[in-house]
């Protein structure tokens, strides 16, 4: 074959298979550039729909945000928010203080025994369990608590019902957090003869403890939004809590938001605004506070990785 | 080693989590038990949601009080709560699949993480305010610049035309759903993409792919089950959902949504929008009724739930 040969033969190869680009069919085409142009929108409609939420909020609330919010109680018309920041104190942090040591307690079991038949089934049943609808819980509150058991609209059914809630989500993520502890820190702990118990909680919880309290913010985050649970067990009071646990119904943030808005009142939706803003920042706060431990952690402990 | 005094007491606790499970199905079942047998088991099917003659005498039907008049079947619900929540995750599954892969692959590392938190966050925005900014923002905005719109340019798609109504109803629940469940799709996704093996992706760009080629042929068909999974969760969590819907859907009594503009109402809504009015019924059938609803709900939550852990399980996702 000679040279002259061999450069035409390469010309008609390259005649055929020139331009990769002019053989791609109209139809990728239109794949490539529409695909484009819908992955970009996507995430612009997510921030939108995020930012618009947060900003309708705050210039609706700005009119409320007043230091009368603190100091006054609600009187359907107007008023302060002083009844219904305190209930949701009382309630989320009552919840947190039922549902933390059983939850905590159920993780540990989850990740140091967990690995049998129960232990799967324990841990499928917390996933369902995290599935059910808060509204569901809210009314099994109200048959077995506020009916059967006569407390009527009160603290303590609000309080046990919204526990419930809270259970699974703590459960898992004690779970999540001891998981991520190397092996050799326990086979460490019991070489030097320490029991079960003091393995667990002297040496593993102190290194979880972040990634712990990280999901105690979650759920207190998660409880201080929840309304569907409380509507029928906790009720409503325009009035200071007196302490008492039964019979006695009180007030909390959520229940502003969505009654006050139906309300004729100028004056009652700016209060359901400015209740939705101070919900939204403490939860978005301690969901980033939560992040942060997370973060600060992975830092610190470098040597775990 | 032997079991310790520990272990018993950790067993103990961890045990509440199934217990109360089973204590809240339980407890419907035994509550609803006088309307279960009032409604029998086409209630499903029924469309007659009426409390009765509230003043007349309570009359005796298969063996229970109740008020002349009173039925109790809630199609409007099961029709209401069903078209809902599809529709929301028709809209969410492209929406959040997309703005996953974007958040992953077209994002330099440093601007993908704080980008990635703002869908997060948008997660944990309680369902209240969510419904506060449907009624605020979105219902305004729809139902009176939006929705005419629509029946008047696209009222040859079949559901699309006639009345636009008010803003309140199936649409704009469907819409504020979407953006409930979005975060939920979005960040398994994001897991799911970023796990895959760069291999995998090498070997399909070598091959004259671009990036989206990619994700559509390889990486998609890749996470199948995964995808399934979570999508099956967020169907749950749009059934359950409650606040947002009261708020948003116009809260329909025994009507049949005719297009998708109409007012509806969810069974999760309905038990909070309609308990006060049950109180009203001297025999206590309505709120058993509204027992009922719950121990449906309940079930058909957890019934979802099972199938998409089970799934998810099989594709070793945790989320």
């Amino acid at each position: 074959m000679s040279a002259s040969d061999l450069s035409s033969s390469m010309t008609q190869v390259q005649r055929s298979d020139v331009h990769p680009r002019a053989r791609i069919s109209l139809k990728r085409k239109l794949f490539r550039g529409l695909g484009t142009v819908f992955v970009w929108a996507s995430f612009l409609i997510v921030a939108a729909a995020f930012l618009s939420i947060i900003l309708d909020v705050l210039i609706n609330a700005l009119p409320g945000l007043k230091l009368s919010l603190f100091t006054e109680v609600s009187t359907g018309m107007g008023g302060g928010l002083k009844n219904a920041i305190e209930g949701t104190l009382v309630l989320s942090l009552g919840s947190l203080l039922i549902a933390a040591p059983v939850g905590i307690a159920a993780g540990i079991y989850l990740s140091e025994f967990g690995s049998g038949m129960a232990g799967k089934s324990l841990r499928f049943l917390s996933d369902v369990l995290v599935g059910v609808p808060s509204i569901v819980l809210g009314y099994v509150g109200y048959i077995t608590m506020v009916i059967y058991l006569g407390w009527q609209f009160s603290v303590a059914a609000g309080i046990i019902t919204l526990s419930v809630m809270l259970l699974p989500y703590i459960a898992r993520t004690t779970e999540m957090a001891l998981g991520n502890i190397p092996l050799a820190v326990r086979e460490a702990g019991f070489g030097i003869g320490a029991s079960e118990g003091t393995v667990i909680l002297r040496i593993l919880m102190p290194g979880a403890l972040p990634a712990v309290m990280t999901g105690l913010f979650y759920a207190l985050a998660l409880s201080m939004g929840e309304t569907a649970p409380l509507i029928y067990t906790a009720g409503w009071s325009n009035y200071m809590w007196n302490g008492q646990f039964t019979n006695q119904p009180i007030g909390y943030l959520t229940y502003v938001i969505w009654t006050f808005i139906n309300e004729p009142f100028e004056a009652a939706h700016v209060l359901a605004f400015a209740a939705a803003f101070l919900i939204t920042m403490v939860v978005l706060g301690l969901i980033l506070l939560g992040r942060w431990m997370v973060i600060w952690q992975l830092r610190k402990r470098g040597a775990y990785r | 080693m032997k079991p310790s005094l520990f272990r018993f007491g950790l067993v103990g606790t961890a045990s509440f989590l199934p217990l109360s499970l089973i204590a809240l199905i339980v407890f419907l079942a035994l509550y609803s038990w006088p309307a279960i047998q009032y409604n029998g088991f086409d209630f499903f099917w029924r469309n007659d949601w009426d409390l009765g003659n509230l003043y007349g005498n309570p009359v005796e039907i298969r063996g229970q009080q109740v008020m002349p008049g009173a039925s109790f079947g809630i199609w409007f619900l099961v029709v209401g709560t069903l078209s809902s929540a599809f529709l929301a995750l028709l809209f969410a599954l492209p929406i959040a699949v997309a703005s996953a892969y974007f958040l992953v692959e077209m994002l330099p590392k440093w601007l993908s993480g704080p980008l990635a938190l703002l869908v997060d966050l948008l997660a944990a925005i309680p369902s209240v305010v969510f419904g506060l900014w449907g009624y605020a923002l979105l219902i305004p905005f729809l139902g009176q610049s939006v929705f005419p719109w629509l029946a008047t340019h696209f009222g040859f798609i079949p559901f699309f035309g006639g009345s636009p109504g008010s803003g309140y109803g199936l649409l704009t629940t469907a819409i504020v759903l979407a953006f409930m469940i979005i975060p939920l799709i979005s960040a398994t996704m994001r897991e799911g993409i970023s796990a895959i093996e760069p291999a995998l992706k090498e070997a399909g760009l070598g091959m004259g792919l671009n990036r989206l080629e990619v994700l559509w042929h390889i990486i998609l068909p890749k996470l199948k089950t995964t995808l399934v999974g979570v999508s099956i969760l967020a169907l749950g969590r749009a059934l359950g959902e409650t606040m947002a819907v009261v708020m948003v859907s116009g809260n329909a009594l025994n009507y049949l949504p005719h297009n998708i503009y109409t007012p509806i109402s969810t069974m999760a809504a309905f038990i909070v929008s309609q308990l006060e009015s049950a109180l009203q019924d001297p025999t206590n059938m309505a709120v058993e009724a509204l027992a009922e609803i719950a121990l449906v709900l309940l079930i058909l939550t957890v019934i979802v739930n099972i199938i998409a852990r089970l799934l998810l399980w099989g594709a070793k996702v945790r989320t």
